[in-house]
């Protein structure tokens, strides 16, 4: 018999996130190179829509794990359920979005299961009969080939971006989708979480802004952000920082670009002092330019950047502005 | 409140990191310092504990070098240290990590265990879940507030693109604290004097040797990425690259 891939997608309050159909193409991907059949699950309360939905993708079936106290999301309540779906189905990969969700609970699945999990891979690479997991190391400056070396299952998480999820196939015909009523005792789901609410004053929205000059800890002293705006001033651009400037509060956090920050696509994004590490790098890749300032030549960000320039920011900033000023007339 | 902070040494930001004969590690001889959300989760601790009162003990696993970040800790307030000492722990992945942990704290009762959500190095967000599972207690991930309640504490979560959650949860309880969740303070000069008189415990890999087994994933090589884009490099001097941006910026981007 075939052996198999389950893909979990994932749902939030009731609504498939998009990111799993990157998953999905990864795993498409993967079950046609090695021969292997692929299979999806979703987990929660009244989910029949999106297991509908799933299964008019290119997969062999879909389950729907349903149970009341799945209704909102915890680890406990997840891995009881996925527990019992992976043991009794015996797939031999189990592959998820590396999103905030998964990592709350698949390394506790893994773990219930004495299994391990290659979190946050960007790819595969297909090894004789074995599948290789490639994984950014060391804040993406190396980037690691991982085997499994136990038994399956196996745990693998893809990093948002990997694959692209419009290149998920549809399949010829709906996939049969089973339902799969586990009962979860009382007393198994130990934490008790509330509805997501985003913090009140989100006063700058920096998707609509065409120019973004961007400051990460390369900028050193607070003091220093002064120059930065006014280069942003001189280009008119918005500007914007990685997460450690507005953790340390140079910069108010509705400035932060990043997964846990705003998402911006803007036509020039230029980057002062920012190492590129992918929780940054998901904000604003999809920038029409990037250019990037940094120290190290080795910095992750010149991998995305179109344009960069080596060098200490300070010795470049006030030449550039000068030119502007220059350009500008 | 007795709360346990585990501590992990990493590679400095800006260390040139360079690859070994085995081609599947880095030359460890570069520059140290702890992980940083890890300081965030020892800070945390310190204040839940002048808060709360109770003992805040540090523990890390390492080479003798590791044990920079347990002074640390120690003169930053924290009452005593756990070193798992043996090079040999860097290899072991993250459920074997997590494994020789509880294994060094079976006889102690703490209400808490926080992690950082992430090591810097090997980056598997995973050895605190690993430890909440492995120790049958609950756990939250990715906190950026924590506060006692009634029947134990209650924690606010980051979820994506500026979305929070609070979460009520019973104790013994483990927490992975995310960066900026607190301001960080440095440590004293008394305090760093005092360091000098609080407890460190060592551990060797043999007594815990019993708790891990073989790991269950293995980097087979390790390299610089692949370039995904083609990046154009400017050069010169700072007056030459200046004058040739902006004419990119006129020419090609157009936002001059
Ligand atoms: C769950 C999670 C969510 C996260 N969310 C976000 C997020 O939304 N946004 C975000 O940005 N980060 C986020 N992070 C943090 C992220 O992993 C990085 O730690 C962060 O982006 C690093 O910021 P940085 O590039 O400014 O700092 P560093 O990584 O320290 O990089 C500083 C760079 O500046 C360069 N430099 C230093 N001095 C100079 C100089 N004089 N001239 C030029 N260059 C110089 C250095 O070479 C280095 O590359 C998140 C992390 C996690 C785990
Ligand atoms: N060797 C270690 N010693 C102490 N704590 C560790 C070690 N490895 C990981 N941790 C803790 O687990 C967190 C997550 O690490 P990781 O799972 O490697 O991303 C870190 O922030 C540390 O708090």
């Amino acid at each position: 018999m075939a052996e198999t891939i389950l893909v979990v997608v994932e749902q939030r309050e009731g609504k498939l996130n998009r990111v799993s159909y990157e998953t999905l193409a990864g795993a498409q991907a993967i079950a046609a190179e090695m021969g292997w059949q692929l299979e999806a699950a979703v987990v929660g309360s009244g989910i029949a829509d999106i297991a509908a939905e799933i299964a008019a993708k290119k997969v062999s079936k879909v389950y729907a794990v349903e149970s009341p106290a799945l209704a909102p999301y915890t680890p406990d309540g997840f891995v009881a359920a996925l527990k019992e779906l992976i043991s009794s189905r015996r797939p031999r990969l189990v592959l998820m979005p590396h999103t905030y969700q998964v990592r709350d609970f698949a390394p506790k699945l893994a773990t219930a299961l004495a299994s391990t999990l290659i979190s946050d891979a960007t790819g595969y690479v297909k090894d004789g009969d074995r599948v290789l997991f490639t994984r950014q190391m060391f804040q993406g400056k190396f980037s690691a080939d991982v085997a499994f070396t136990g038994e399956p299952p196996y745990f693998a998480t893809f990093q948002t971006g990997s694959y692209r999820g419009d290149q998920a196939a549809a399949g010829d015909a709906p996939a049969p989708v089973e339902t799969v009523k586990v009962e979860i005792a009382d007393g198994v789901v130990r934490n008790r979480p509330q509805l997501a609410f985003k913090e009140a004053k989100q006063a700058v929205d920096l998707t609509q802004a065409p120019i973004i000059v961007a400051v990460g800890r390369g900028i050193k002293e607070q003091k220093n952000i002064e120059i930065a705006k006014q280069l942003a001033d001189l280009l008119d651009a918005e500007l914007a920082a990685s997460r450690p400037i507005c953790d340390a509060g140079w910069l108010p956090m509705d400035r932060q670009i990043g997964s846990s920050g705003q998402t911006v696509a803007p036509k020039l994004y230029l980057a002062l002092g920012i190492s590129g590490a992918i929780q940054h790098v998901v904000g604003m890749k999809g920038a029409r330019t990037i250019i990037a300032i940094n120290k190290d030549a080795d910095a992750p960000i010149f991998e995305i950047a179109d344009y960069g320039i080596v060098a200490n920011l300070f010795d470049i900033v006030p030449p550039l502005m000068e030119e502007i000023k220059k350009a500008k007339g | 409140m007795k709360i346990l902070v585990c501590v992990k040494q990493v590679p400095q930001k800006d260390a040139p990191l360079k690859l070994n004969e085995s081609g599947a590690w880095i030359r460890e001889d570069v520059s140290y310092e702890v992980n940083e959300p890890d300081a965030y989760a020892l800070e945390e601790a310190l204040r839940q504990k002048e808060k709360h009162s109770g003992e805040v003990v540090v523990i890390t696993t390492g080479p003798t070098r590791a044990q920079q970040v347990l002074r640390e800790a120690l003169a930053k307030g924290a009452d005593r240290a756990i070193h798992l000492e043996d090079p040999a722990f860097v290899g072991l992945d993250a459920f074997n990590t997590a494994k020789a942990i509880a294994a060094a704290i079976k006889d102690e009762k703490f209400d808490l265990i926080f992690t950082g959500l992430q090591s810097d190095d090997y980056g598997y967000a995973q050895t605190g879940v690993i430890l909440a599972e492995l120790l049958g207690w609950a756990h939250a991930t990715i906190i950026m507030h924590i506060e006692k309640s009634e029947t134990g504490i209650k924690v606010k979560r980051e979820l994506e693109s500026g979305y929070f959650q609070y979460v009520e949860m019973p104790l013994p309880a483990v927490l992975t604290i995310q960066s900026g969740i607190n301001k960080l303070r440095y440590a004293t000069l008394i305090g760093i004097k005092q360091a000098k008189n609080k407890p460190m415990r060592k551990v060797t890999m043999a007594e815990v040797q019993s708790a891990i087994s073989p790991n269950l994933q293995k980097i087979e090589k390790l390299y610089i990425p692949h370039k995904a884009k083609k990046t154009v490099m400017l050069e010169g001097s700072p007056a030459e690259i200046a004058k040739n941006l902006v004419e990119k910026l006129k020419n090609e981007v157009r936002v001059l």
